[in-house]
């Protein structure tokens, strides 16, 4: 492209009319549209995304509001974000939203199972499950406050199954609780949406698969084990990675329900009260880079880890997939006969 | 014999009983904030939330809400956002993805990983510097500053157009240029149209995704009253407004509707654009 562009230049200032030829020509075509069709994009990338990533670096090294002076004070605000107890702590929280990010995979699992056999109006339950993805987070976060407010939804449906008002916690106020009953609404959330990934990936098998393995009498937990599990490895281990990086940068359901209050402030919400509230811009900038490196690290030791995981498993895959070919095959010749 | 038909028994049972759970788990906090936007404000008072109001043609709430929230002007401003961010990421995001995908050039893989390691930001932390960015370039509070923001900031598609380029022939760029055919032309007049199903499943997973968008819109449209999308006229409610859940339920019913009706009309289209969408990692 380089030698392209000096064509330009050497064309503009000699001979104009050499930049029309070259401009008709396919290779100044090429050129032409390539620019044209990637300016813009390009712009934009650059401006929301790189260009403010660099100025947040900077920003991390220097103490300063969006208006007003700037103190250079070198690393001070990174001391800062493990130093103060309500940064770098917080990050604790994740190890709530990782552990609903598994319940979450195993219910869309399960559900996603169940839903790729036969079932009587599958496509209404895949739809009532599936709908709260498509709520904006606003709107869940008073949803679910008016859900857990003390005596409504939540607690009249706990005491028509026998529980005692007494008994039950504040969902959003007692700490014991209040991050379980958060991570429980982005459970809430997401469930449905990820059992329709793994539905879309179980659909991609062959449905004489699950014919033949049923001639050959395996039951629904080796048919599970044999046919469905194989065939959403990947997208499951695609959610994992996911969840763990979404569980570390975890920020909707405390902002829209609690605003942190109570002990449920993850490390973003702080992040986003220091920026846009108190306006240190600074020690956030530095909080973002913090994170933004460890979730860096985390994907990638997890992208190496099942890199070996699935070394190692790739060769019972091969035999697995050379145990289908044979089940299918004898599945065949018995429908033939 | 007997043992077989128990166990399949237990197995339809245990199907059912798990589906129909869970479903009620995903509708339960929806159907109860439905009771409760119908119900008068004494009524709202008197009775258990799960009590079913007296009157299910009591739209009061829904007046009070949809007035005290705006929600006229936000939807307009809503509509206005979603079709120019819809028409814009298109355009862009198929231009860009024609191009990644047809031309070999250098830099185009450095392309595409600037674009691959963007979805690694993520979007909470970015806006503690693209505040400061917006700030200078004076878009704050304006709607276009806004559009162009969701506009810059949308990599999914891009990739769900590259992946859709990838099965259609390149031979039928080569007969057209064999015909004389410029490279705009072939865009437009030949591979758009073969976009559509594509363009479709973008245009619902960026469409819900846009109309949900309440971070970026309160921080960059503080003028509610004036600039707030559906999403954000719902933050009227927070404040002395806080307790009065009919009213707020009502708000938050009229603020889903939209995205119900598009649901229910494209609910296939919606499943397979998310699976496509997710596939590409």
């Amino acid at each position: 492209m380089s030698a392209a562009s000096s064509q330009v230049v050497q064309a503009k200032q000699k001979r104009p009319f050499y930049f029309l030829k070259w401009a008709k020509s396919r290779k100044g075509q090429q050129t032409i549209i390539i620019v044209a069709f990637m300016f813009i994009p390009l712009l934009l990338l650059f401006t929301f995304t790189y260009f403010p990533f660099a100025e947040m670096f900077k920003f991390s090294f220097y103490k300063m509001k969006y208006i007003g002076p700037r103190k250079f004070v070198g690393l001070d605000n990174y001391i800062q974000v493990f130093k103060r107890d309500d940064c770098f702590g917080a990050l604790k929280l994740s190890f709530y939203y990782i552990g609903g990010a598994m319940v979450q995979l195993v219910i869309a699992l399960y559900l996603a199972t169940m839903l790729s056999f036969k079932v009587k109006g599958g496509n209404i339950f895949k739809g009532f499950m599936f709908f709260p993805y498509l709520i904006s987070g606003i709107a869940i976060g008073f949803i679910f406050k008016f859900f857990y407010t003390r005596g409504f939804v939540f607690d009249t449906v706990l005491q028509w199954c026998g529980f005692e008002l007494e008994n039950l916690p504040y969902w959003l106020k007692d700490q014991r609780i209040n991050n379980i009953s958060l991570v429980a609404t982005s459970v809430w959330r997401y469930f449905g949406q990820n059992m329709v990934l793994f539905i879309g990936a179980i659909m991609s098998v062959d449905a004489e698969l699950y014919e033949a393995a049923e001639l050959d009498g395996a039951n629904k937990f080796q048919q599970f084990r044999f046919i469905i599990l194989p065939s959403i490895k990947t997208i499951v281990t695609l959610n994992v990675i996911l969840s763990i990086t979404g569980s570390l940068s975890a920020f909707e359901p405390p902002y829209v329900i609690t605003s942190g209050a109570n002990g449920t402030g993850t490390y973003f919400v702080i992040m986003n009260d220091i920026a846009h509230v108190s306006q240190k811009v600074g020690l956030a900038s530095s909080m973002a880079i913090v994170l933004l490196f460890i979730i860096f690290v985390a994907t990638v030791l997890q992208k190496l880890f099942f890199k070996y995981v699935m070394r190692d498993e790739e060769d019972e895959n091969k035999r697995a997939g050379f145990r289908r070919e044979k089940s299918l095959v004898r599945y065949r010749k018995k429908r033939g006969a | 014999m007997i043992l077989k038909k128990c166990k399949k028994f237990i197995w339809t049972f245990l199907k059912y009983f798990s589906l129909i759970f869970f479903s009620i788990v995903a509708v339960l906090p929806i159907v109860s904030c439905v009771v409760t936007a119908f119900k008068t404000d004494a009524e709202y008072q008197s009775t258990n939330v799960m009590t079913l109001p007296e009157n299910w043609l009591n739209f009061t709430n829904f007046i009070e809400a949809f007035r005290r929230a705006n929600m006229g002007q936000a939807f307009v401003n809503s509509t206005i956002v979603l079709i120019v961010v819809l028409m814009g990421s298109i355009l862009f995001g198929t231009q860009i993805a024609y191009i990644l995908n047809r031309f070999r050039f250098p830099g185009n893989g450095l392309v595409r990983s600037l674009f691959l390691f963007a979805t690694l930001l993520p979007g909470v932390a970015m806006q503690v510097s693209v505040y400061s960015i917006m700030n200078s370039l004076g878009l704050i509070n304006h709607l276009y500053g806004y559009i162009i923001l969701m506009m810059g900031t949308d990599v999914i598609s891009i990739y769900i157009f590259i992946q859709f380029f990838e099965n259609i022939p390149v031979s039928l760029d080569e007969s057209a240029i064999m015909d004389g055919a410029s490279y705009f032309t072939i865009y437009a007049k030949i591979l758009l149209p073969l976009l559509k199903p594509a363009i479709v499943t973008c245009m619902i997973l960026k469409g819900v995704s846009t109309y949900n968008e309440y971070y970026m819109a309160q921080l960059y449209l503080q003028d509610k009253t004036r600039l707030g999308t559906v999403a954000t006229s719902l933050f009227t409610f927070t404040g002395p407004l806080g307790s009065k859940y009919n009213l707020i339920c009502a708000g938050v019913i009229i603020s889903l509707l939209p995205a119900l009706i598009v649901f229910i009309l494209c609910q296939k289209q919606i499943y397979s654009g998310l699976t496509a969408g997710a596939v590409k990692g």
